[in-house]
């Protein structure tokens, strides 16, 4: 019996000092955070409240995170990073694109330390075990919005409410560069899954954010008979311009329905904060982070806003779902090449894509990346490649 | 008669005066009244702002040591400090000629970013396939190259058709950055517009020491440098000629033109100068944002500093003291990057508001009322 009760003790002794050295793990983590912009700016918005959210399902103190705002793409974020570090940082995240070859050299300044980039493109050629790159399939929530686009094409389709004879959408993209040409093409591609009549137009504005030359390329696109409106870019400019005009929006980052209770249809957006957890966790438990980290719908990472039933076409959220459900099991692949008709350039079917995933530089394409009768983008990186001009989207303007 | 009678039954209960003279030590005591208060204020409007300041008072000693904390607490704190102070320095430097010439060249952010982008440009064309030490010469010429080029071109105007050199120096600011985006987009075919950091074409660190000491020692020789050159060369007191009265100057025999030019191409090149740090010694990149307005800044420092470039040291490190400490009150405190801004704000309006309490003073009527308004 004495026996019986030394070995329950120490069991729950085991157990308990398990227990207590798991969560104290997770609390010897500390999250160093680099933004290029503030609040102010939707984009690092959406990063901040990830690493919110993430602080607060884990159970972080607040002495555990330091934000550091308004880092330029400079040597200011090796500085920014190696300051981190100094201050017992074990992870250290930056959010620009323009960061990562500055937050490399802190890398490899600091091998100890695990470094984090979103966006970025360059950690599965730099073979560094402690850099690494997170992004999400976000191009699967742009065509599970684009569905609910085509839906309210056949809506006014039906009602005889289209502006011209076939159905047509406007996009405002931001520059014409890889991560937005994947994400006009699958919100294309989503309207054209259920509306096989529709055509796009796309107007670039040169820059991530500038209210006004957005609402200027929206007002446009609206003159020029488009019957419903998406972007890619930070501001409220195109989803004013619609409520103004009262044509259906779809948009990006977050819901507007509340400025725009009339045309605000869905929004996609990418969350972060299950990337935070995961490298947090990953950190506490000792195990390496992904050198290219996808986040999905499964993850948690790609996700829809809730539907203004006011504005979408009826029934847009049952198929949302049994889209969403297909795109999960793979029954539905965004970029489907095997379907006749589907991806089309310049009238031929899209059967061999060379696209550069390396990116070392020379911008010379060298990864085969349609396979099994898909594009498969963002599986050999993290970060978007598409960057195929296909039939049926004419593009008003090239920014770079 | 009865006008008489009216300003004297309106006098105002005081009125501004000239002080005949300035006491240097009584203007002194005066600015660090200034900072003190703009302190003050700081701690007030950081109070209202701050949740975590409300529901904690206690924590006001944080804030105000955070103006410590960012730049003394770690010896790269430090480092950092002395190096953005010595590129702040720099272009200071650059436009302290052409203000006390009284031209009022606002394009030093141009001018430097033109420096940056003719640095990287032989970088990027020639890294790898020249000699290092050879690119960095290249890359050394063009960025005076450019710098001079950007000054020059609105000292001409002004030189030959009397343009107003605020706007055109302004104007050339926003050229600059669009040039800068012309070749983003050429070099990057990509589409990001992001060149990131290049392989070739890096300032050596010394041998010894922090990498960014040879920066520091070079702002420093620099400092030196001008302080002659103003006060004592020749053309530093051309420039003062001309910048006390175009007339006497052209009385006097000074070709003004020429001066005027030869001074903007000094500014130039140190923008340039300023530039090729920026570019070679830090980024090894351009960006639209590589200056990041410190060509602004540098106007205040100058200024501040009463165009000499000894005080200049003080007022540019000032500055950078503020910035720093501004962006670890922000990290300290998870509040927006805004504060910051309004922080360095609320200081920089107290320092130079109190330049009027210097040059001027209040004369209070019932005191010696005619004396003051014999004044």
């Amino acid at each position: 019996m004495k026996k019986f009760v030394a070995l329950l003790l120490a069991l729950t002794l085991c157990l308990s000092a398990f227990v207590f050295t798991a969560s104290a793990e997770v609390a010897d983590v500390k999250l160093g955070v680099i933004l290029l912009h503030d609040e102010n700016s939707t984009y690092d918005l959406n990063f901040i409240n990830g690493v919110n959210d993430a602080v607060k399902a884990l159970g972080l103190s607040e002495e555990q995170v330091i934000m550091k705002r308004n880092i330029p793409e400079s040597q200011e974020c090796t500085d920014a990073a190696l300051d981190l570090a100094d201050e017992g940082c074990t992870i250290i995240f930056a959010n620009s694109f323009g960061h990562e070859t500055y937050l490399i050299d802190a890398a490899k300044q600091c091998p100890d330390v695990q470094f984090c980039h979103a966006t970025g493109t360059k950690a599965h050629t730099e073979g560094l075990s402690n850099y690494h790159n997170a992004f999400a399939a976000i191009y699967e929530g742009r065509y599970l919005a684009g569905v609910a686009a085509g839906l309210k094409l056949n809506e006014l389709k039906d009602a005889g409410l289209l502006k011209g004879e076939k159905p047509l959408m406007g996009y405002v993209g931001a520059f014409t560069y890889a991560e937005v040409i994947s994400g006009y093409t699958s919100f294309y591609l989503g309207a054209k899954s259920v509306c096989p009549d529709v055509e796009m137009k796309v107007q670039f504005t040169g820059s991530w954010y500038d209210y006004a030359e957005e609402k200027n390329a929206a007002t446009a696109l609206i003159a020029a008979n488009c019957d419903l409106i998406s972007q890619h870019a930070d501001s409220m400019g195109a989803p004013s311009a619609c409520e103004d005009a009262n044509i259906p929006n779809v948009s990006y980052n977050g819901s507007t329905v509340e400025s725009c209770p009339n045309t605000f249809i869905v929004a996609s957006r990418i969350d972060w904060a299950p990337y935070f957890q995961y490298i947090v966790n990953q950190v506490a438990a000792g195990e390496a982070i992904d050198t290219d980290w996808t986040g999905t719908i499964e993850t948690g990472s790609v996700v829809l806003t809730a539907v203004n039933e006011k504005a979408a076409a009826a029934g847009t959220v049952a198929k949302l779902d049994e889209v969403k459900a297909a795109l999960q099991a793979g029954t539905v692949k965004v970029f489907d090449t095997a379907t006749e008709g589907f991806i089309t350039v310049e009238g031929a079917a899209l059967n061999s894509y060379i696209a550069d995933v390396d990116d070392l530089g020379d911008y010379v394409p060298e990864t085969e990346v349609v396979a099994d009768g898909y594009f498969h983008e963002s599986e050999y990186r993290s970060a978007p490649y598409f960057d195929v001009k296909i039939d049926g989207i004419e593009l008003l303007n090239q920014m770079f | 008669m009865s006008e008489q009678k009216k300003t004297a039954a309106h006098e105002p209960l005081f009125h501004l005066a000239k002080r005949s003279s300035v006491n240097p030590v009584a203007a002194m005591g005066i600015r660090l009244a200034a900072i003190v208060l703009g302190l003050l204020v700081c701690g007030l409007v950081a109070f209202a702002l701050i949740e975590k300041l409300q529901n904690n008072p206690g924590k006001i000693g944080d804030f105000y040591y955070s103006f410590i904390k960012g730049s003394f607490t770690s010896e790269r704190k430090l480092w950092k400090f002395l190096k953005n102070m010595a590129v702040l320095q720099c272009i200071s430097l650059a436009v302290t000629p052409a203000f006390r010439m009284r031209f009022w060249n606002i394009g030093a952010e141009g001018q430097t970013l033109m420096g940056v982008l003719g640095a990287i440009t032989m970088a990027f064309y020639f890294g790898g396939k020249v000699p290092e030490w050879q690119l960095l010469i290249m890359m050394f010429i063009a960025a005076l190259i450019y710098g001079a080029v950007w000054a020059v071109i609105p000292a001409l105007f002004k030189a030959k058709w009397n343009t107003n050199e605020t706007l055109f120096t302004l104007m050339m600011n926003y050229v600059a950055t669009y040039v800068v985006s012309y070749f983003l987009v050429i070099w990057v075919p990509s589409g990001s517009s992001t060149l990131g950091k290049l392989k070739f074409g890096k300032l050596p660190p010394l041998p010894f020491g922090n990498q960014y000491l040879l920066i520091i020692l070079i702002s420093l020789a620099l400092t030196i440098f001008l302080f002659i050159y103003l006060k004592y060369s020749k053309q530093g007191y051309e420039i003062s000629v001309v910048g006390e009265s175009i007339r006497t100057a052209q009385y006097s025999g000074i070709n003004v033109k020429k001066v005027i030019i030869r001074t903007m191409v000094v500014s130039g090149l140190l923008c340039g100068l300023a530039g090729f740090i920026i570019g070679a010694g830090l980024d090894q990149s351009v960006t639209t944002e590589s200056v990041g307005g410190q060509g602004f800044t540098a106007i205040i420092v100058s200024w501040l500093a009463n165009f000499n470039p000894l005080f200049m040291i003080v007022t540019s490190a000032l500055i950078s003291l503020l910035n720093s400490g501004a962006a670890q009150i922000s990290q300290d405190f998870n509040v927006s990057g805004a504060l910051p801004d309004v922080i360095v704000g609320i200081i920089l309006f107290f320092i130079i508001g109190c330049e009027f309490f210097i040059n001027y003073k209040f004369v209070f009527r019932h005191k010696e009322t005619g004396k003051g308004a014999a004044k």
